[in-house]
């Protein structure tokens, strides 16, 4: 019994030996991952309710603010992350950010999301029912009455499971930002993992951010059910 | 002056393609409607009666005309000022379009919070209308958990609670099954003589039209074809579109392949007879055929009530020596309306 935990503990001992690392990186990881949601997800809210508002036959249509809006987020989605990553360190300058660490991984992270995220809203408001927002503007509700306290809320159960998705995206950006000088768990993978060649330490990492990704789909997929009465 | 006014109106939406033509919903219109009238407007899809309920309202904005409710006119009025108009004007729909986020409750209210009636009174004003459909036990139910006619309940429940003049009914019933359709009629009908709110409902359901209209619209192409009391659309349709609405419920003079079945049996001299109350009375018209030694059989037809006045198309064969009937035929002609169908020796 014994040699079996001395045999583990002779496994993890690079780990252990990181304990200080690894802790420090998953608060990390998780300020990154919480913050990328918050911004990226109000910034997204506010552009897939924008872009689904101002379309042909919307609640107010208005061409320019879709067309533009819509170039935008084609523009900026597909491009591959560390990409943007390593490309917006101009704008976190701009607006008086370093442009390495987590300050610049924060503006990357929000930008990459926001736009994400905005698409993920628009389609999920595309599903409430247009009869829904009609019988609304029948009694007399302004248009952003009507996007508030009636497309928002019948489109909350799909948002939230949108969010939950997004969520996976944006804890797989905040390992991605440990190239560009960023902590998180990622960067202890890169830095302490493989770089070092030590695989115990990288499948460490691998195995939090996994846990966290479960745990963030397990909390979405409660307050979905929840929303949804189902 | 009318309550609700539409004077020349008409509703043309851009082509929705590259070098389509626009569709023209709604064709140089006039209608106007009193306070307190129950009014049907029936068509088939497409004849633009969803488009012209939506003027009354503004969802639809006139491409030309006017539009005055109440004496104002809704083309002049800005977005916002279209609100406040909106809010003394009811809807119901034909999905019932309940908000599944908010309970019953929570549906019946919304119309008072966009009023900004102050939440306090709210409890008093839901409870009032939900006893008044008849859902006061449903007030913490989901949509979900209601049958349609349920939900259509909530939906007046719920257009009332601003205290309209006026509720507009697009197709409130054409998704509901015939016994759900007569509870729900019931609840509009107690609405306009309890609460003297102004009806206009949209159908292509006759028997709707039948049941609660006082004044009857028709439409075809997006124009009005045929407008009147009920009574008289009923009992003497003059458009053929009006006609092949009310043959649905009422049985006017034989179509065609009724009449060639009719015929296969009945070899006699076929006629129609049109009644109504204030017309000739069928004892003197049966009188007179008796007296003309000519024998009668009733092989089609039936008496109807609209609003509470009688009329019926009655299809009867003659039989007996041919010029006596010829003699009947013209003395009961001079009586009451009458079609001849001749027999099928002369076809």
């Amino acid at each position: 019994m014994n040699s079996i935990l001395d045999r583990l503990q002779e496994i993890f001992a690079p780990v252990i030996d990181l304990r200080g690392e690894f802790a420090t990186a998953f608060v990390e990881t998780l300020f990154l991952a919480g913050v990328g949601l918050l911004a990226g997800g109000v910034l997204g809210l506010i552009i897939g309710t924008t872009l689904y508002a101002t379309r042909g036959g919307g609640i107010a249509p208005n061409r320019v603010v879709h067309v533009v809006l819509n170039v935008l987020v084609n523009f900026f989605r597909p491009i591959p992350f560390i990409l943007l990553a390593v490309s917006l360190q101009p704008l976190s300058r701009s607006i008086g950010i370093e442009g390495i660490g987590n300050g610049h991984a924060i503006v990357a992270i929000v930008v990459g999301s926001a736009f994400g995220i905005g698409r993920i809203v628009e389609q999920n408001l595309v599903s409430v029912d247009p009869g829904v927002l009609e019988a609304a503007r029948s009694m007399g509700a302004s248009r952003w009455r009507v996007v508030r306290t009636v497309l928002l809320p019948e489109a909350l159960g799909p948002l939230i499971l949108g969010f939950t998705f997004a969520l996976v995206a944006i804890v797989d950006m905040t390992a991605i930002v440990g190239v560009i000088g960023a902590g998180g768990l990622g960067n202890v993978a890169l830095t302490f993992g493989y770089k070092q060649f030590e695989p115990v330490v990288t499948w460490s990492a691998v195995l939090l951010v996994i846990l966290i990704v479960q745990a963030g789909q397990f909390a979405g997929n409660a307050l979905a059910r929840r929303v949804l009465r189902r | 002056m009318a309550l609700i006014e539409l004077d020349r109106v008409s509703l043309t939406f851009p082509p929705t393609r590259r070098g389509a033509d626009p569709v023209h919903a709604v064709r140089d219109v006039s209608l106007s409607i009193e306070a307190g009238e129950v009014v049907g407007i029936v068509g088939y899809s497409g004849a633009g009666k969803s488009s012209l309920l939506r003027l009354v309202n503004a969802l639809e904005p006139a491409t030309s005309g006017s539009v005055r409710v109440d004496g104002v006119d809704l083309t002049r009025l800005s977005e916002r000022q279209l609100y406040a108009v909106r809010r003394g004007i009811g809807m119901i729909f034909q999905q019932f379009n309940l908000f599944s986020s908010r309970t019953v409750y929570g549906n019946v209210a919304y119309p008072l919070e966009v009023a900004g009636v102050p939440r306090s009174e709210h409890r008093a004003r839901v409870s009032e209308l939900l006893h008044f459909v008849g859902l006061a036990d449903k007030a913490l139910a989901y949509p979900e958990q209601l049958s349609g006619g349920q939900k259509q309940r909530v939906g007046i429940a719920r257009a009332l609670a601003a205290r309209p003049a006026i509720l507009l009914a697009d197709e409130a019933t054409s998704a509901l099954d015939p016994e759900t359709t007569v509870d729900v009629l019931d609840v509009l009908k107690r609405v306009n003589a309890e609460l003297g709110v102004t009806v206009v409902i949209i159908t292509h359901e006759m028997e709707v039209v039948r049941s609660i209209a006082d004044r009857v619209v028709v439409m075809e192409d997006g124009e009005i074809v045929e407008s009147g009391p009920a009574f008289n659309i009923f009992a003497a349709p003059r458009h053929p579109a009006t006609r092949r609405f009310v043959r649905t419920v009422v049985d006017d003079v034989p179509e065609a392949h009724v009449l060639d079945g009719l015929r296969r049996r009945h070899p006699g001299r076929l006629v129609t007879l049109s009644f109504r109350d204030d017309g000739a009375r069928q004892s003197q018209v049966f009188a007179e055929i008796v007296r003309g030694d000519v024998d009668l059989e009733l092989v089609h037809g039936g008496l109807e009530d609209v609003r509470g006045r009688s009329f019926g198309h009655l299809t009867l064969e003659l039989t007996g020596e041919p010029e006596r009937v010829e003699a009947v035929v013209a003395r009961i002609g001079e009586l009451v309306p009458l079609t001849d169908l001749g027999t099928g020796a002369q076809r």
